[in-house]
């Protein structure tokens, strides 16, 4: 849209102002593309170094004047074989995946229900409940895993992958309910006015008219909870023990690392595989994740 | 029609008693509610309660504790690793902050043009948001390893320094080691939010600027930062949260170390409560984080706020 007001420009200041002109091609270069491109190769080089880390072999790893680190000579799967079948590693991506898929879908039905009652049932104070759940968000886990783990072991949960489970949404629920609001808001009411003229039920109002309109929020809702599970480091830390039940990032940091001897190829391997599915869920999805990110920030 | 009229008698069917009920707006809205009431109370506002009780007791793990008032807000007065602690939190998130503001913005003036490959490079912008911090975290471990550095080769290689950088055993060293993955793995949110109020600025405003004989630098300075500072103010305050609260990536790649020099508060509270066993004073140090975290919020609400009466919008 800039672009748009800066192909204007000439016409008006051009001349006497002497208003750089911005669509020449070697400014443009530089005050454009070059720190673009510097910007987009420092945010990949982590995980370039992840991947080609994952494939090097010992030998290559620890030898920089033999070998360049850039690149690999004789790529292997040794490390990513050791993680396969000498770790647990297949059970922390069950667990996480359990974990992750279970807390998302209980998140995604009290968000929904929550969001339809502060957005289409309006009641008395709905906007202070929706304020309210918006604060919730803004409690951090860093102060909440200490109580929280006290009542985890009174409840009999500790160590237990439900203590997770039950634990996510109180970070998954606020954000996926102010999502919902926001995406409720954006279908027009006067549809579900058309259905209750037609003798709908409010509930039949609910799942058939204005859920099915909402698919794309529930996608993107769902998403990012997804994700925020799959990422939680904190609770899966403080309420999870033994080595079998750990989360893939609890379990890569604190299981991989034997003593003082770093597997940094393992290592690399086991963050590589944690990234994937959240990576290839978001590459499906990345419209939907952009568009409501920008949109629950912009609220 | 005639014969329409005859048949639709002005009313609905008969119900039963039920479905009567959950036809009723007020009913429906508080059976809606109450799974989230539920699930907040216990497991948000309760532990939030508890953790404020549990700062006055001397819990430890596997007993319970008695209330012993202030002790452990005096003990950690007077501890100089709760103070590090507050000091490397404060400065983490001042230089983090800046830096994932300043950089951000000026991705987002960058992304704002027409470029080609526009959907690829938005991806790649945003996969530091979206993997995992603890796995992307372990990735700068190596990164920064004292022996195998990349960055130490590098500049080795270009000559500018002869021994290798000691990225996480000197206090000053690690700790901007630490802001400096914080600020890698912040950019894309601040960048990508920023990006979403850019485009809702309205080219007409640039091109009145513009006959006006505004600069470039006067059109930033005078249309879009002001523009842009309701969306500023709000990315601000989640960003500040979060970055005070951290936990991951400091439990990662340091654990605090060397010598408790990159403790945040956060790491520290877990430090002493987790693997130390001494709940309460954790529990302590934790709730001290509270009064920043308040602060923000309503610098949030106010702006917020300041924002709806800008746009001449009431409050609702």
């Amino acid at each position: 849209m800039t672009e748009l007001a800066a192909e204007k420009a000439p016409v008006v200041t051009a001349e006497r102002t002497g208003v750089i002109n911005w669509d020449s091609l070697p400014r443009r270069m530089m005050v454009i593309y070059v720190p673009l491109i510097l910007f987009l190769l420092t945010l990949l080089f982590p995980f370039y170094w992840m991947v080609i880390t994952a494939f090097k072999p010992n030998a290559e790893l620890y030898n920089f004047t033999d070998y360049s680190p850039f690149w690999v000579s004789s790529p292997t799967l040794e490390h990513i074989n050791r993680l396969l079948f000498q770790t647990d590693y297949p059970r922390w991506l069950w667990t996480t995946m359990v974990v992750a898929v279970s807390s998302t879908v209980l998140s995604l039905f009290v968000s929904v229900l929550a969001a339809y009652a502060v957005q289409r049932l309006r009641f008395k104070g709905s906007q202070w409940v929706g304020l309210a759940i918006y604060l919730a968000y803004l409690v951090p886990p860093s102060i909440l895993f200490i109580p929280l783990a006290t009542m985890i072991f009174k409840m009999g949960l500790y160590d237990s992958p439900l203590a997770l489970i039950l634990t996510y949404p109180t970070f998954l629920v606020p954000f996926c309910t102010w999502l919902l609001i926001g995406y409720f808001k954006s279908i027009p009411y006067e549809l579900e006015e058309c259905a209750l003229i037609d003798g709908a039920t409010r509930l039949q109002i609910m799942w058939k008219v204005t859920l099915p309109l909402a698919v794309p929020g529930l996608i993107s809702a769902g998403i990012f909870a997804f994700t925020l599970s799959w990422n939680e480091f904190i609770y899966a830390l403080a309420f999870i023990q033994s080595s079998e039940k750990k989360t893939v990032p609890v379990a890569v940091l604190t299981q991989l690392v034997e003593g003082d001897v770093y597997h940094w190829g393992s290592l690399m391997a086991g963050a590589l595989l944690g990234s994937i599915p959240v990576a290839l869920i978001y590459s499906f999805f990345v419209d939907y994740y952009v568009s409501s990110l920008t949109g629950a920030v912009k609220e | 029609m005639a014969s329409a009229a005859t048949v639709w008698d002005g009313r609905r069917p008969e119900q039963s008693w039920l479905s009567r009920k959950l036809d009723d707006r007020r009913v429906l809205a508080a059976l809606f509610m109450l799974p989230v009431a539920a699930l907040l109370f216990t497991f948000l506002s309760y532990p939030l309660g508890l953790g404020i009780w549990l700062g006055f007791t001397d819990t430890r793990i596997g007993r319970d504790g008695i209330w012993i008032g202030l002790e452990n807000y005096i003990y950690l007065f007077e501890d100089s690793v709760f103070w590090l602690s507050v000091f490397n939190t404060i400065v983490y998130t001042v230089l983090a902050t800046v830096l994932k503001f300043a950089l951000g913005l000026w991705l987002a003036l960058l992304l704002n043009h027409h470029l080609p490959f526009k959907s690829l490079i938005r991806a790649i912008v945003l996969l530091p948001w979206i993997v995992p911090t603890v796995l992307s975290a372990i990735a700068f471990w190596w990164i920064y390893d004292p022996q195998f550095s990349i960055i130490s080769y590098v500049l080795k290689g270009m000559g500018i320094i002869d021994t290798n950088i000691d990225f996480l055993g000197e206090p000053w060293n690690a700790r901007l080691s630490l802001i400096a993955a914080n600020v890698w793995r912040g950019i894309p949110f601040v960048a990508i939010s920023l990006l979403a109020g850019l485009q809702t600025i309205s080219p007409s405003l640039y091109e009145a600027a513009m006959i006006d004989g505004a600069t470039a630098w006067e059109r930033f300075v005078h249309v879009t930062v002001p523009m842009l500072m309701p969306i500023l103010a709000v990315v601000l305050t989640f960003s500040v949260l979060l970055t005070f609260t951290d936990f991951q990536l400091v439990y990662a790649i340091t654990r605090g170390g060397p010598n408790n020099a990159t403790h945040l508060m956060a790491t520290l509270a877990f430090q002493r409560a987790i693997p130390g066993g001494y709940l309460g004073e954790g529990a302590a140090i934790a709730v001290a984080m509270i009064p920043f975290l308040v602060a923000s919020t309503i610098f949030s609400y106010v702006a917020l706020a300041r924002r709806k009466w800008q746009q001449g919008g009431r409050d609702d």
